[in-house]
């Protein structure tokens, strides 16, 4: 049953391996061991996943495949080897000199590691020129040459516009190309899609999974998406708490794997709701379009949502999606079209509707990090809205408040933390219990699991399909991911650059036959099955022949 | 081309326009805050002793009888030509303020040649040992020179440097007909002073722009590809702080101009802060007027400069997408 993978990797010595590495971080002013005991080795052109949820240890150990470890961290023992050579034992200007030349590094966000200061070329031939012994002229015609061979448009002028000149997919490729400039032996890859859309992400998977075989080097891939990981690693090991839980084949891991924290890690692609009876529309959303400036945001959108209904809004950023619930919020008023809640026309700006009418439309964001003030406890975060909406005081509030933390699964004992005490989970846990204060009819939630880790995001999945049946809330679930769509939707609602594209009940949206875009989106989403991503590639490679 | 650039042109222009908006408010303000002021110029030249019809009568050849906003319009339009009109003792404004004028610039230019070169690269050595033993010690002096008033500090270097030591002179009393080794030698101790005075600030300022700058993910980058700790500051994270930079340069550049009557006092040295100060002692109006104008164009002239020098070393603002 177990392909063997391994065959298309060079036998021979390993080039990289990493021996019961443990590294502390100080928290709290003491010592505690974040990873402990790593082993792995790697091959010339081979490529290991590393998957696990955040705080795992994923990056912390990719950075140390360069000899580095952040502010804060140590290591305290075990050995990081690049051919043979032990990198924590080395001096650092050793280590420098691997580092961009031999070993390179592929961030997370590009459009955050790059800077923004200089031209694409200067900092994608930095390395190159100053310690790869390449001259400026041979740098820059192959830093073209691996514009062209990861698609980048008009590669041989690419380089001289800015980072903020190009979209995040490109940034992603150009990324690749400065990792790739030297024809390093090993290439770490942190998150490279995390932060991209999924039909983006396609693209930035298959430039990079060229160009790993083109070039033969090896590869340590970090995500924390198992789909992905299973297109672009040969081996998997998966990641928890700093150790490794499993480790072997993709094939091996993905069909049959030995732990159950493995299968935990896609309980998100498992969660399914009933497909909903026709309910008593809420709100109905008419004919509105937007602009920002002299851009149109919004053109001609129409949709409903029902009484207790979850409405999934998605499309990439830049569609549009944010702006029509930050409309349906009263944050951003149309330029033409309404909104009727309740059977009731809205005013089109908070400042003109009435409480109760905010009251009964709530929004949660992505980011709970910023949505939530630092400087106030879980206590006054949620006690706000009980005194603003319900005047609620005292003993009554203090209640109400234990209530509703109790309602979104969290200790009542957490009242008297800061955000900044919370997890990433447990902040936006603290978000939901806000906005469920005003006890709301219609809650907007932007993006409010994009955050999270798969597991921590199926768990709230669950809580919200739960409070629905509850408390009879709609959701308006604006999301890019279809894994989230299909888990907790009645209705879906595809837009692109400003429009609505399909809308529909769940299984008819999301089976054939789809509109080209709907169709588009759809086939970007990885699969668990390894094969998916050559699939893809080949399909669209028909379709252009066409 | 020209239309990606226009937004760029539009900021500058914008920013322009703001500066000259200003200068026309302070104008305004300087003139009404200085017919304010109290006293009378004709009644202090000519006496207690003299009579109402005198001082009327001389009130009325200076022109002090108007109505202050034609006063005001006569004395901008006249300050726009460069005529800063006759002094109350008959010299033309013009004449008095010159030299004095040119001694300020002099010392001012030294100073910043001096200052603002090494309050960069002290910045930038702070940086690069942030929170280690030169940044501490770096720190530490900084404090302490931001804590002591400028005329303390004047006669401190006044006291070691021309006194015990006898390497410079006590007064930097500059004349026209001096050679410029005189003058720079006679110069020496203000300029050391200022340099003092200004440095801190725009050292700590530099270190500051220089570390926000340095948390941010590109320099993270910049070490993962190997770049050597020198090279992360100068190269990757300096050019971002550009702008910061700029604008405390701006503000302690105009303070070498507008605001050094201390230093220029205890050195004897013949500069426009002291010229002021004359004037408003003996309610030269006419002087002040201008001096104050002369230092509210300096601070918005710099100021724009800053402004202006912070969109174009901002590639986001320069290149349009």
């Amino acid at each position: 049953m177990m392909k063997v993978e391994d065959a298309k990797v060079e036998a021979g010595p390993d080039i990289f391996s990493v021996e019961d590495l443990r590294i502390e971080a100080q928290i709290g002013g003491r010592w505690a061991e974040i990873v402990k005991g790593i082993s792995f080795q790697l091959k010339r052109g081979e490529v290991l996943g590393l998957v696990g949820e955040s705080g795992a240890g994923k990056s912390t150990i990719g950075l140390a495949a360069l000899g580095n470890v952040k502010q804060g961290c140590r290591i305290a023992g075990g050995r990081v080897s690049f051919r043979g050579q032990d990198l924590f034992a080395s001096p650092e200007n050793i280590r420098r000199k691997l580092r961009g030349t031999r070993i390179a590094y592929v961030a997370q966000s590009a459009a955050a590691s790059f800077n923004p200061a200089k031209r694409l070329m200067d900092q994608v031939t930095e390395a190159a020129v100053k310690r790869g012994g390449q001259s400026k002229a041979e740098a820059k015609r192959n830093a073209c040459r691996l514009f062209r061979a990861l698609q980048l448009p008009d590669p041989e002028i690419f380089g001289d516009r800015y980072p903020h000149q190009v979209s995040g997919g490109q940034l992603q490729r150009a990324m690749a190309a400065m990792a790739l400039i030297c024809e390093p032996d090993l290439i770490v890859f942190d998150e490279p899609t995390t932060a991209l859309d999924v039909t983006t992400q396609v693209e930035v998977l298959m430039a990079v999974r060229n160009a790993i075989e083109t070039f033969g080097v090896a590869a340590i891939y970090i995500t924390h998406d198992l789909a992905i990981v299973a297109q672009m690693a040969d081996r998997i090991a998966v990641l928890r708490y700093g150790e490794i839980v499993e480790q072997g084949p993709t094939n091996q891991i993905l069909e049959n794997p030995r732990h159950s924290y493995t299968r935990s890690l896609w309980a998100v692609r498992e969660i399914l709701t009933e497909p909903s009876q026709k309910t008593r529309t809420l709100l109905r959303v008419d004919r509105v379009s937007a602009f920002y400036g002299l851009l149109q945001v919004l053109d001609d959108v129409s949709l409903e949502i029902g009484r207790a209904e979850t409405v999934a809004l998605v499309g990439e950023s830049g569609s549009g999606k944010s702006t029509l619930g930050r409309l349906i919020a009263g944050l951003k008023e149309p330029e033409s079209g309404s909104v009727t809640f309740d059977g009731v026309s809205c005013p089109p700006s908070v400042s003109t509707r009435s409480k109760e009418l905010l009251r009964r439309i709530q929004i949660i964001y992505q980011s709970a990090d910023t949505a939530l003030n630092p400087r106030h406890t879980v206590r006054k975060i949620i006690g706000r809205p009980l005194s603003f909406y319900h005047g609620a005081t005292g003993e009554n509030r203090e209640a109400r408040i234990g209530e509703l933390l109790k309602l979104v699964e969290l200790d009542p004992a957490f009242a008297d933390r800061l955000p900044g005490q919370l997890s990433g989970g447990q902040r936006q846990r603290v978000a939901i219990a806000r906005a469920l204060a005003a006890n709301p009819e219609l809650i907007v939630c932007d993006e409010i699991t994009s955050a999270l880790d798969q597991i921590v995001q199926a768990d709230i999945l669950k809580m919200l399909v739960s409070l629905q049946e509850k408390l009879g809330i709609s959701y308006l679930f604006i999301t890019h991911d279809i894994a989230t769509v299909k888990a907790i939707a009645n209705h879906v609602v595809v837009m692109h650059r400003g429009q609505i594209v399909e809308q529909g009940p769940k299984a008819d949206v999301l089976s054939p036959p789809h509109p080209e875009y709907t169709q588009l989106l759809l086939s970007s989403v990885p699969e668990m099955t390894s094969g998916w991503l050559d699939k893809v590639i080949s399909d669209r490679r028909k379709l252009a022949a066409a | 081309m020209k239309s990606a650039y226009s937004p760029i042109f539009r900021l500058i222009a914008g920013r322009l326009a703001l500066g000259i908006l200003s200068l026309v408010i302070v104008s305004l303000v300087i003139f009404l805050a200085v017919s304010m002021l109290p006293g009378d110029f004709a009644t202090a030249t000519l006496g207690r002793s003299a009579t109402p019809e005198t001082v009327a009568a001389f009130r009325e050849r200076l022109g002090l009888d108007l109505p202050w906003y034609l006063r005001y319009f006569a004395w901008l339009g006249h300050a726009i030509a460069g005529d800063f009109g006759q002094s109350f003792s008959g010299r033309p404004v013009g004449q008095i303020i010159g030299p004095r004028l040119l001694n300020t610039l002099y010392l001012a230019a030294l100073t910043a040649l001096v200052a603002v070169p090494l309050a960069v690269g002290l910045g930038i050595v702070a940086a690069l040992y942030r929170n280690r033993l030169p940044d501490r010690m770096l720190s530490a002096a900084s404090l302490a020179s931001i804590s002591v008033p400028d005329f303390f500090f004047a006669y401190v270097l006044m006291l070691l440097l021309a006194i015990n030591l006898g390497l410079f002179p006590t007064l930097a009393s500059i004349r026209p007909s001096m050679g410029w080794d005189d003058k720079l030698y006679r110069m020496a101790l203000p300029v050391l002073t200022l340099t003092l005075v200004i440095l801190a600030h725009m050292m700590r300022n530099t270190r500051a722009a220089i570390i926000s700058i340095m948390s941010r993910p590109f320099i993270e980058m910049a070490k993962l590809k190997g770049e050597s700790p020198f090279s992360i500051v100068v190269h990757h994270a300096l050019p971002n702080a550009i702008g910061p930079i700029a604008s405390v340069v701006a503000i302690n550049l105009a303070y070498l101009v507008a605001g050094v009557v201390v230093i220029e006092v205890v050195f004897v040295y013949p500069g426009i802060g002291q010229t002021m100060v004359d004037a408003v002692r003996n309610r030269d109006i006419p002087v002040i007027q201008a001096c104050a104008l002369i230092f509210s164009v300096t601070y918005i002239l710099l100021n724009m400069i800053a402004d202006i020098v912070s969109i174009v070393s901002n590639p986001r603002l320069l290149h349009a997408r």
